[in-house]
């Protein structure tokens, strides 16, 4: 019984992913994101807003990203920013009011530090939440009245999977030539921090200057094409792509700034006509051209059985605006592209 | 999340006896038992021996290998070690309990497993390219125990298995016995997804119908 006691007792334990750092501030108040004594963001922060948001259930969010005074994120490789030591990010979840706050730190080590804050029920204060999460938590303006408070590896599902650990702060996701069919995109903060602005505040180094003057976007041959495989981006693309564990699935959502068209190409060659695991009766392709029924994406991103959803983690209400967009990519366009000769 | 809150509740339980095996395990670093025969010393198993070590110390066969009833009683099947369930022994329905402290259900066979949380088939961990895991990569099966997660960043292992607990041995460990796993003969078996609880998905989000 003495170890069952020790493994409850360490699980409860506010978590600190980097060994020999300083312990995380337990109050988000005490973690330099408001004004001292207020709940009002410092405005030194950079409030910012990615172009293809992931989706959380509906949850409302608030981005803040902060780079040390003099500092500089390395943009030479445009799809793998290297932010600097000290660099700090929150994001905050909410519906009526906000319910968890996360926040993700470089620390003097390199390593990335990963934070949850849960806020009571006044909206008052949020406090650090345990490393095991907390499965359920009571939110009564949460679809079911729950909502999920990430466990640390929960975190690093998504955030150590290849993308790199800002994945909202990324010279696609911050151009200032916006998918105006992106689901779910937000109306910039003003000022809107893009890649123009970014750059004014002399925050980027060695970043091309070529993308400044043609800002990147996802070069799909239509409209439709360009926002579903915007949202798979966003959405997908932290763990399905070239460079994390995933990589051998080669199932590539992930699109490029550095070479968009590449990029581009990629993602279809890996979607369209490829074999995919048993799901379902009738589904035996990823994207079956001109048959969304058919096509395990769809398939995924529709069903709510936790076996086979994509995204498996941060998601119990179907995305029913973006699975609506995607099942129209799939019947319309990918028809056009790849032909309509395959059938169910 | 789910499966460490049911996989504690298994072993606060303390129902079988092959995890508390592990449990220890997860305290006291492992270390090979055996010694060179003359200088007394431990000496370092290689990989794939020191994995073997630690798959059979460790309660893996337990469930992962089916059993069937020999002379002395209930004792895996070796000619199908760490195959899984068998793909075509299809369970029924498990029974519905009546309300009280019984509430799991376990086939003969060790490998089909039944409770709150739903139904769970235990995994072929053969090298098997299609059914087991002669596709996965080291670091892919290191992260799976230590997230709880298929692959680390997929969807929950659920209980029996006992990863709050394999989640604490260490890199070098894990290494060892998916070194020892690779190694072993491959079986294709093609294991049943597992069925999630009805309960579960109406505590999910209650109201929202499963597919469109």
């Amino acid at each position: 019984m003495r170890t069952v006691f020790l493994t409850w007792l360490l699980a409860w334990l506010p978590f600190a992913a980097a060994s020999g750092a300083d312990a995380p501030a337990t109050r988000l108040g005490d973690t330099g994101l408001y004004l001292p004594g207020t709940l009002q963001a410092d405005p030194a922060h950079m409030a910012i807003s990615p172009q293809y948001p992931l989706w959380s259930d509906g949850a409302r969010k608030r981005r803040w990203l902060s780079i040390p005074q003099g500092a500089q994120i390395d943009a030479s490789d445009p799809d793998r920013w290297v932010f600097p030591v000290g660099t700090r990010a929150w994001k905050e979840f909410g519906y009526s009011q906000p319910i968890e706050t996360r926040m993700i730190e470089r620390l003097e080590s390199g390593q990335w530090r990963y934070l949850t804050y849960v806020w009571n029920a006044e909206g008052s204060e949020a406090l650090l939440a345990p490393a095991e999460g907390i499965s359920r938590h009571l939110a009564s303006d949460a679809p079911g009245g729950r909502y999920p408070i990430p466990s640390q590896e929960d975190c690093l599902a998504c955030h150590d999977g290849g993308a790199g650990p800002l994945l909202g702060v990324s010279a696609l996701q911050l151009s200032p030539d916006r998918d105006p069919l992106a689901p779910h995109a937000e109306t910039p903060p003003q000022p809107s921090t893009n890649l123009v602005r970014l750059s004014e505040l002399n925050l980027l180094s060695n970043f091309p200057p070529e993308l400044l003057d043609n800002p990147p976007r996802i070069p799909a041959a239509s409209p439709v094409t360009r926002a579903a495989l915007g949202y798979l981006h966003g959405n997908c693309g932290a763990c399905h792509n070239d460079n994390g564990s995933l990589a051998d699935l080669d199932l590539v959502l992930l699109q490029s700034a550095a070479r968009p068209e590449a990029g581009l190409q990629r993602s279809l060659q890996t979607l369209v006509g490829v074999a995919a695991d048993e799901v379902a009766d009738g589904v035996s392709l990823r994207v079956l051209p001109g048959h969304p029924a058919h096509s395990a994406l769809a398939f995924r991103l529709r069903t709510r059985n936790p076996i086979a959803q994509m995204p498996p983690l941060g998601r119990r209400v179907p995305d029913i605006e973006a699975i609506a967009l995607v099942e129209r990519w799939i019947q319309l366009e990918t028809s056009k592209q790849f032909g309509m000769e395959q059938q169910p | 999340m789910k499966t460490q809150t049911w996989a504690a509740a298994l072993v606060a339980l303390a129902l079988p006896a092959t995890l508390a095996a592990p449990m220890i395990l997860a305290q006291e670093p492992v270390m090979a038992p055996h010694r060179a025969a003359t200088s007394g010393e431990p000496v370092a198993l290689d990989l794939v021996e020191r994995g073997k070590y630690i798959v059979s110390t460790s309660g893996c066969h337990d469930c992962h290998t089916p059993f069937m009833m020999g002379p002395n009683g209930p004792e895996p099947d070796m000619s199908r070690a760490l195959s899984g369930h068998p793909q075509d022994l299809l369970m029924p329905t498990p029974p519905v309990l009546p309300a009280g402290p019984w509430q799991i259900v376990v086939s003969g066979t060790a490998t089909a497993h039944a409770g709150p949380w739903g139904v769970t088939y235990t995994a072929n961990l053969t090298p098997d390219a299609e059914t087991g895991l002669g596709k996965w990569t080291m670091q892919q099966f290191v992260d799976t125990i230590r997230t709880g997660r298929r692959l680390g960043r997929g969807r929950e292992i659920l209980p029996p298995m006992p990863i709050p607990v394999y989640r604490n041995l260490t890199d070098a460990d894990l290494e060892a016995v998916f070194a020892y796993l690779q190694s072993i003969p491959a079986i294709s078996n093609k294991v049943p997804d597992p069925i999630v609880a009805e309960e579960v998905l109406e505590l999910e989000a209650p109201g929202e119908t499963a597919e469109k």
